[in-house]
């Protein structure tokens, strides 16, 4: 038996969906903020797969991967940064309860 | 042999602690499960000879990002019992299924044109002629360091006390 690209991309999207169920089934914002990295994380053994399997020499996948971090990185730091905001305002970061905003 | 019964560890693992993620009650035990799922992605990463953006992942993800994570949660309340789920759990798990399926079935029902060229390693030279050699990202290089410096600023605006 061995590695083939189905395996990683299979595994990619059970975590991708286990990451789904998290973001859309959560209250606490900061746990949120997690399922998305974990989405953003799976997302990133897909990319560094194909670049594997279906382009080894180019290593296109890994470059994207990489800017993926990039962009994954800025994402987490504003979104504390808005949650924490959040928490001085209201006293809470349960997001049903965050609709201030609301018509 | 050994590559994949290190796949098969490390893909049950994270998923373990991928699920821990969603079900734990505690916020900080959450926490630690996805700095344990963020290591077994790493070491996929190894599986799948990208050694640098293990490295990177382990610094950027391990490293800082979980520690940005834990502060947020020493930052507010509610550490606990602070991970209930709402109301949308029976919608938002049949919504995950059917993509799960669907996601899978695509997955498996294509035929990939699969390489037989050996991957490169180590793999630094070729992502730093890539990202800064001729015809290759140097402007996402260039964005990307700007969106990082606005990130901060205004990270460091939005929580700066009035």
């Amino acid at each position: 038996m061995t590695l083939g690209l189905e395996h990683y991309l299979v595994l990619s999207a059970i975590l991708f969906s286990i990451g789904l169920f998290g973001a859309l089934t959560k209250r606490n914002a900061v746990i949120m903020l997690m399922c998305i990295e974990l989405m953003l994380n799976a997302v990133n053994i897909t990319l560094v797969a194909f670049s594997r399997y279906i382009v080894p020499e180019l290593l296109t996948g890994q470059v994207f991967a990489i800017f993926i971090m990039v962009v994954a990185a800025a994402e987490v730091a504003v979104g504390l940064a808005i949650i924490l905001a959040i928490y001085r305002g209201l006293v809470d970061i349960d997001i049903t309860k965050i609709n201030i905003m609301k018509w | 042999m050994g590559l994949v019964i290190a796949f098969w560890i490390l893909a049950i693992v994270g998923i373990v602690s991928a699920i821990g993620v969603v079900m734990l009650r505690n916020v900080f035990h959450a926490a630690l499960s996805l700095v344990m799922c963020f290591l077994t992605i790493a070491g996929l990463y190894i599986t799948l000879s990208a050694d640098f953006l293990a490295a990177v992942q382990i610094l950027v993800y391990v490293g800082a990002i979980s520690v940005l994570i834990i502060l947020a949660i020493m930052m507010t309340r509610n550490v606990q019992r602070g991970n209930p789920f709402n109301k949308m759990i029976i919608p938002a798990f049949i919504i995950v299924a059917v993509f799960l399926g669907v996601m899978i079935y695509t997955v498996t029902s294509t035929p990939w044109q699969i390489s037989s060229i050996p991957p490169v390693e180590p793999t630094t030279s070729g992502l730093a002629a890539r990202l800064f050699g001729k015809s290759g990202f140097v402007l996402p290089v260039v964005i990307g360091a700007t969106l990082l410096l606005s990130a901060i600023v205004g990270a460091i605006v939005l929580a700066r006390e009035k």
